[in-house]
Order: structure tokens, then C-alpha cells, then sequence
């Protein structure tokens, strides 16, 4: 009996370390999140002007049936490019898990799909599981920089305009708020035209200095804040996946503390009866 | 002279949003300048020097790596990748930016290489041009 006490007192021990631990991983993604959340907010509005611009320059140049260039220009066929974005930490309770199911799942429908991988997590599945792909991130860190998005939209144009794929997808999870994150799937290539009715304004721009080069300076640009929005978008998730579970571990490791202080005052109780029934025990012998 | 809304966004930050009475800007055909009640016009722009002027004979620069600008109802968006307020350039670095951009030039390795250090070269110009004052 003796000998479980001082076990129950070292495990009390053990998991109010881990306790510690937990809370200050969640503490610090709690302030992460705040951080990379103003990013996402910022980066909202800005992707809403530009997709915006863009449908209107495309139903006009629709309209009045102007050649456009290859970036921008309708494509047959079906072989795809699928962009995973996952983290490069776990730790992070399902967020890795669900997103890669998704792309699982998207594989099995769409076996010939191409990928690009953004995110260790991702890259060490589908190395683990042999499957190719056909570049791959890692080490982007929390705070997205816009010139990292470039870096791989300039890839996935390259790639695009060299043929080796008729549609790139991408999948991310998009933040909504600190519980709750959507995972998303997404086109980029080719630009769909919008299916909102065009309120006359396309027709009142002039484009200088033509409808073409205009496009050439704004698609990339374009692709270019896609990428970078979905990235921080899941880095914004991560980070509330992160807390989420690390909130729950907490928890959990005080509710386990409770009940091994419960069995830990039992068990000491429990020794003390003993004892003074041994006392009482050896001096009523003594006495007769 | 009548004043008009001028702003310029890049994906990570609001740079700029104020009034001003005219703003000439680097596009695909060259400078063009715009003032107030200028007709709705889109055009792309070239990486180079944005020049602004909040009032007459004032000047003010902000150093941008491409994108396009949009004028509709006397509102003028300039939608960049980056684009850096003249007074916030830190020179030094535009400076070894440049120097780093033309000695790989001097090099002429690969030609990827050479057209991306020649990028580099241009933004570097661009932004030590931007924090010039004059």
C-alpha cells in the first residue's frame, strides 16, 4: 500500500508537467492566431477587389471577342494539379489528419491528379506513401510572406503554360473563427468567368494599353494572392487547431489530476488506518 | 484643383489611402498621369515610381514591383505585389540589393538567372529612385 502512494504522487507529478506544458503551447498559439488573423482580415478585401477587376475585364474581353493570353485563356482537357497546404508542426489535434483525407479522397476520384505540397506534413505522407509529386514547400513558417506565394505561383504558371496540366485546384482550410475551420477546395487555373451578372461596368473602363496586357500584369497577380490568401488562411486554422487541442489537453490532464488526488487521498488514508490499527493492535498485547 | 481618392493595396498591407490632386504612375505604354474626373481607365503597370501630390507643387513617392491601377468615379486603386512609401525605403539595403542584382549580372550564369537578377536589379533602381529626395 505504502509503495502505491508514492507511485500515485509521482504520476500527480508527471501529468502536472505535461499540464504546464499544454497551457503554454495553447498560450502561445493563442498569440499567434491573433497575429496571423489580422493578416487573414486584411487579406480578405484585397483578393475580393482583384477577383472583382478581373471578371469584369473577362466579361469584356468576352464580349467583344478578344483573343487573351495564354494565362487567361480557356483549356480543354482534364489532367489536374492539386495544391495541398498543410503545416509544417503537428501537435495540432486533426487539422493535418483531415486535410490529407481530403486530398485522399480527391486523389481517388481524380487518380492522374498531379500535386504540388506545401506544408511537411503533406510531404512526409505522400513520401511515406510513395506517391509523387511534383514540387513541394516546406519550412514557410507561420508569417506568410507574399513573396513566398510568388515563388510558388510563378511554378504553377510555369507548369501550366508548359502543359503539364489542363486545371490546378487548390485545397486549404479556411479560417472562419478559432473553432471553426472549413476545409475548402477551390479552382485557380483555368480563370472561371464569373457567373454573377455583369452590372454594365465593363463597359465603361478603357484598358491601356490593351485588354491583353492588362490581363498579363493582372493574372499572375491574381494567382500570386490566391495562393498567398489560401496560405495564410491555413495558417490562421492551424493555429486555432492548435490551441483548440492543446485547450483540450489541459483539460484533460487536470480532470486526471483530480481523480489520482482522489485515489491518492484515499490510499494515504488508508495506510494511516492501518497503521494505528497496528499501534492499537501491539499495545493491547503489551497491556495483557 | 479639385482633389480625388487615391489609394494603393498590396495582399499584405494597406500602404496608402488619402486624397490628392494628381498622380502619375508607371505603365505598360509609359507615365500617365491622372487628375481629378479622369475618365474610368484600367491599365497594368511596370515595376517603377509612383509620384503623388496631395497638394500643388508637393511630391511624394512610393517605390511599386508591378500590378495595375483602376480610376473609376474619382477614385484611383493601385493594386501592387509590393509597393514601399519613399520615406520608409531603407536605402542601405536597396543599395546591396543593387550591387548584389549587378554583380550576378556580371556573372551571366543561367539565362533564368539572369532575367530574375535583372528584375531584382530594376526593383532595387526603383526604390532608391523612390526614397531620392529632390
Amino acid at each position: 500500500m505504502a509503495q502505491s502512494v508514492r507511485d500515485i504522487k509521482r504520476r500527480i507529478q508527471s501529468v502536472e508537467n505535461t499540464q504546464q506544458i499544454t497551457k503554454a503551447m495553447e498560450m502561445i498559439a493563442a498569440a499567434k492566431l491573433r497575429k496571423v488573423q489580422e493578416q487573414v482580415l486584411k487579406g480578405r478585401p484585397y483578393l475580393d477587389r482583384l477577383s472583382t477587376s478581373l471578371s469584369r475585364i473577362l466579361s469584356r474581353a468576352a464580349k467583344d471577342g478578344s483573343e487573351l493570353p495564354a494565362i487567361a485563356a480557356k483549356k480543354e482537357g482534364d489532367r489536374r494539379c492539386l495544391i495541398v497546404i498543410t503545416s509544417d508542426r503537428g501537435l495540432a489535434g486533426g487539422y493535418n489528419a483531415n486535410i490529407i483525407r481530403e486530398a485522399d479522397n480527391y486523389l481517388s476520384d481524380n487518380p492522374d491528379t498531379q500535386l504540388i505540397l506545401i506544408g511537411r506534413k503533406a510531404r512526409d505522407y505522400y513520401r511515406r506513401t510513395n506517391h509523387s509529386f511534383l514540387a513541394e514547400y516546406v519550412g514557410i513558417g507561420e508569417r506568410v510572406g507574399f513573396r513566398q506565394a510568388q515563388e510558388i505561383g510563378e511554378t504553377v504558371q510555369d507548369f501550366y503554360l508548359h502543359d503539364l496540366f489542363d486545371r490546378v485546384d487548390i485545397l486549404y482550410t479556411r479560417f472562419v473563427n478559432s473553432a471553426v475551420h472549413r476545409i475548402t477546395l477551390s479552382q485557380i487555373l483555368p480563370l472561371e468567368e464569373s457567373q454573377e451578372e455583369a452590372n454594365g461596368l465593363e463597359a465603361v473602363f478603357f484598358y491601356e494599353p490593351s485588354i491583353q496586357s492588362v490581363l498579363q500584369a493582372m493574372v499572375p497577380l491574381y494567382i500570386d494572392t490566391v495562393l498567398f490568401q489560401a496560405m495564410v488562411e491555413a495558417s490562421a486554422s492551424e493555429q486555432g487547431a492548435r490551441m483548440m487541442a492543446m485547450k483540450n489537453a489541459t483539460d484533460n490532464a487536470g480532470e486526471l489530476i483530480r481523480e489520482l488526488n482522489l485515489s491518492y487521498n484515499k490510499a494515504r488514508q488508508a495506510s494511516i488506518t492501518t497503521e494505528i490499527a497496528e499501534i492499537v493492535g501491539g499495545a493491547e498485547a503489551l497491556k495483557s | 484643383m479639385s482633389k480625388f481618392q487615391f489609394e494603393v493595396l498590396t495582399p499584405e498591407r494597406i500602404v496608402l489611402q488619402t486624397e490628392v490632386e494628381s498622380v502619375s504612375l508607371p505603365t505598360q505604354d509609359g507615365q500617365l498621369g491622372i487628375l481629378a474626373n479622369h475618365a474610368p481607365i484600367v491599365a497594368g503597370l511596370e515595376i517603377g515610381v509612383v509620384r503623388y501630390g496631395e497638394k500643388s507643387g508637393q511630391k511624394k513617392k512610393i517605390a511599386i514591383g508591378g500590378g495595375f491601377m483602376e480610376m473609376y468615379n474619382n477614385k484611383l486603386t493601385v493594386m501592387a505585389d509590393v509597393a514601399e512609401l519613399g520615406s520608409e525605403i531603407d536605402v542601405l539595403r536597396a543599395q546591396s540589393a543593387k550591387e548584389r542584382a549587378e554583380r550576378r549580372l556580371a556573372e551571366k550564369e543561367a539565362e533564368w538567372d539572369f532575367s530574375r537578377a535583372r528584375i531584382a536589379l530594376q526593383k532595387a533602381l526603383t526604390r532608391l529612385e523612390a526614397a531620392k529626395e529632390d
